[in-house]
């Protein structure tokens, strides 16, 4: 990429580890993961699974959002819509219609969270027809452009859980191409009993706290959250002298075309993803300072990305890490969740823990950071890969 | 220096069957509120194996892109890039519906892994050993939109070469039923068209509809996509200013336009975007499709094919007319293709004979 990348204004997340990104940062900063048992909804896999739950109820995120009910925002709005509102104030925009300004959006579950509840009456009762339209995944995306009042270009990627990278990546694309000047992009899923009986059928769920990249990895927690950035043109973020966070310097998206689910043994759609955003980011691979790992703790990623790091990166593995163990895998929103952690890593010098491990794998010679640490970074490489063999990757650079 | 982009080949499996010259010549107008796409023979395609667990989706997506590819003579291209609205629903209402009979156990996982909106993209990225880009797009009624401005900003930028560009919606009885209980979709009992409608909700079907998208004309081309443009949300009285804004970046003006290809589905108040834009562009000839795709998300891509048609063969497929009485024209350069869903997600697609 020529120039200093795309720059990032603003930031803004809600996760199972805080409402704000301060709180996220504290969190991260004192280890605690923020695992616990679900209760938001019922579910026989209530005593065998941990999930990264938001411990707020709709009714409570509706209220701190001001919405008047009855509305029809489904968890995956609700929590965008928290995130979006964050990430604006931290960018300091009070007008989003000031600019050429875009919502990219993704999620993977969508409406599906009140379709699993009212769908069995909504043809015997019109009571809840309200939520029939907001089962489709861009509803979602609608109703966050909505409650900020955006008009103009706004769409949702869904790509499983890569998408909020790739979310990014498009908006990046849509600024350097200068289509708009500014673009919020990001991505929310809320949990719902459809994704955690998915998962649980899968068998790819850990009955106790993830351990990515550990030998003894048992699997995924899944988890729920939004994150977004705000995108500026380097134009705009001159004429109104604006604090820039970090920039936007590589991106990658290639596909492993391996297995729906399952990712290739020496991590092909990784390394091109990896590969690709070094390019575009103009780097060499020593240039990385840290690795936000996908490190979902399957046995299958784990391996799969731990080889196509090897491969990139050769004998130098730089630092990395996983913050699933913190958050859960958020799916969507892991891209975007990610990201915000790799911007407060480069802002902070922190490398985040990767929590929960303790024995190397048989197969690779690599043990990602246990402890997080204080030092000054200046490139951070994040991972986001999906089913679907979907694999993207993001570089953000200090500012 | 930004690349022309050309639409080198179309595949596609929609309720008139698959892409071929004589589509509009066989079409049928839609009457009935749920019309299933006329399924070709996927023998041979795909293997039984594989072709028993696939959804409609899958398996139109599946063709549909095998045809586009073919015609445009691209073995491996470089992205694909698709839109879709509702997703695999046919796989999501299954795993859906066993998780409400089974109270959340005896649960088999392959109408979960199928039920992720990337899946049609997914699978023909396997297929083909694409590892190139790989997108999915999913916003109600710019679905498909999105995907080909992704498309348009990759091949305008060099980023590749040849890019898939697909649209797939399937019919998926539970989630159709919704649909159809919310007022969305006619009643099974109707049987009226786009242009006799007078009830509420409108013809609903299914499609896939794929096109070979290259940064070089080659014989096949049809034309070429020069812009597209996406809103949100617009009220009818701003459809005005959108249109021309989009017009005067394109340096055109609206005399320029020798069709405006509308998505008129029947619905009154959505109609009144199109006579809206209609009204803007007394010179150009306003054509629809609708009648003939039926509505879902991605449906404006049979409306792209059927510019593609009208630029390659330079000839209005008589069943397309919006207006019983049009002047005649010979020469088919500059069309517009305007599509919205209950005002919104609004798309303005401008294309240009080659």
């Amino acid at each position: 990429m020529t120039g200093r990348g795309v720059a990032v204004t603003g930031i803004g997340i809600i996760s199972s580890i805080g409402n704000t990104v301060e709180e996220n940062l504290q969190t991260i900063l004192a280890g605690k993961h923020g695992l616990s048992r679900i209760a938001n909804f019922p579910t026989r896999l209530q005593e065998y699974i941990w999930v990264g739950e938001i411990k707020h109820s709709n009714e409570a995120l509706s209220d701190s959002l001001g919405l008047t009910s009855p509305h029809a925002f489904t968890r995956t709005a609700l929590l965008g819509a928290c995130a979006v509102r964050q990430a604006l104030e931290s960018a300091n925009v009070q007008d989003v219609c000031d600019l050429r300004t875009g919502l990219i959006s993704s999620t993977s579950v969508g409406g599906m969270d009140y379709t699993e509840r009212y769908g069995m009456t909504y043809l015997t009762s019109s009571e809840w027809h309200r939520y029939i339209p907001s089962h489709p995944a861009g509803d979602s995306t609608h109703k966050i452009a909505q409650y900020i009042g955006i008009k103009g270009l706004v769409t949702t990627v869904s790509t499983a859980c890569s998408s909020a990278a790739n979310a990014i990546m498009m908006g990046a694309r849509l600024i350097r191409s200068g289509r708009l000047d500014r673009v919020i992009v990001g991505g929310t899923d809320g949990l719902s009993k459809f994704t955690v009986n998915g998962f649980h059928a899968l068998m790819i769920l850990a009955d106790a706290p993830c351990q990515p990249f550990d030998m003894h990895r048992k699997g995924l927690n899944l988890g729920e959250g939004a994150a977004y950035l705000v995108l500026e043109s380097e134009e705009i973020v001159q004429r109104e002298g604006k604090g820039v966070l970090a920039y936007l310097t590589g991106y990658g998206n290639a596909n492993d075309a391996f297995h729906q689910t399952a990712s290739s043994e020496n991590g092909e759609g990784a390394f091109l993803a990896m590969e690709k955003a070094l390019a575009v980011a103009q780097l060499t691979p020593h240039a990385i300072d840290y690795v936000n790992a996908h490190g979902t703790a399957t046995p299958n990623n784990d391996l799969s990305e731990g080889r196509a790091m090897q491969r990139i990166f050769k004998n130098t593995v730089p630092p990395f890490s996983s913050t699933k163990p913190f958050t859960g895998h958020t799916l969507a929103a892991a891209g975007a969740i990610e990201a915000v952690y790799s911007i407060l890593a480069l802002q902070q010098g922190i490398i985040p823990a990767n929590l929960h491990f303790d024995t190397p794998m048989e197969e690779l010679d690599l043990i990602p950071e246990t402890e997080t640490q204080h030092q000054s970074l200046s490139h951070v490489l994040s991972n986001s890969f999906g089913f679907g063999g979907n694999c993207s990757s993001l570089i953000f650079s200090k500012a | 220096m930004k690349r022309s982009v050309f639409i080198n080949g179309i595949g596609a499996v929609t309720a008139q069957g698959v892409w071929r010259p004589e589509i509009f010549s066989d079409a049928q107008v839609i009457a009935d509120a749920i019309t299933p796409a006329d399924q070709p023979s996927y023998k041979g395609l795909i293997s039984p194996g594989v072709i028993r667990r696939m959804s409609r989706g899958m398996k139109m997506g599946i063709y549909a892109a095998k045809q586009a590819l073919e015609e445009a003579s691209v073995t491996i291209p470089d992205a694909i890039v698709t839109g879709t609205g509702l997703g695999c629903s046919e796989d999501s209402d299954k795993f859906l519906r066993s998780l409400w009979e089974n109270e959340e156990q005896f649960l088999t996982p392959t109408s979960f892994i199928q039920s992720t909106h990337n899946t049609v993209a997914a699978q023909i990225a396997l297929q083909l050993q694409c590892k190139g880009y790989n997108v999915t797009y999913v916003n109600g009624a710019i679905s498909f939109e999105s995907a080909l401005l992704d498309t348009l900003m990759l091949l305008q930028m060099g980023e590749g070469d040849n890019v898939l560009l697909g649209g797939v919606d399937e019919v998926a009885e539970q989630t159709y039923s919704y649909l159809q209980a919310g007022g969305y979709i006619k009643a099974g009992s109707i049987h009226e068209t786009v242009k006799t409608s007078v009830s509420p909700g409108v013809n609903y079907a299914e499609g896939a509809h794929f096109f070979s998208m290259g940064g070089h004309k080659i014989a096949s081309s049809y034309g070429e996509v020069v812009d597209v443009v996406l809103q949100n949300d617009l009220e009818p009285s701003e459809v005005s200013s959108f249109l021309q804004s989009f017009i005067a970046t394109n340096d055109l003006r609206p005399d320029d336009m020798d069709a405006v290809i509308l998505g008129y589905n029947g619905d009154e108040q959505d109609d009144l975007f199109y006579s809206a834009i209609q009204l803007e562009l007394p010179a150009a000839t306003s054509l629809y499709y609708k009648h003939l795709s039926g509505q879902f998300d991605s449906c404006s891509a049979f409306g792209l094919a059927a510019a593609a048609f009208v630029m390659k063969y330079q000839t209005v497929p008589p069943v397309l007319y919006w207006n019983e009485k049009n002047y005649p024209k010979t020469t088919w350069r500059n069309i517009l293709l305007y599509n919205q869903y209950q005002g919104k997600d609004h798309a303005l697609v401008f294309v240009r004979a080659c």
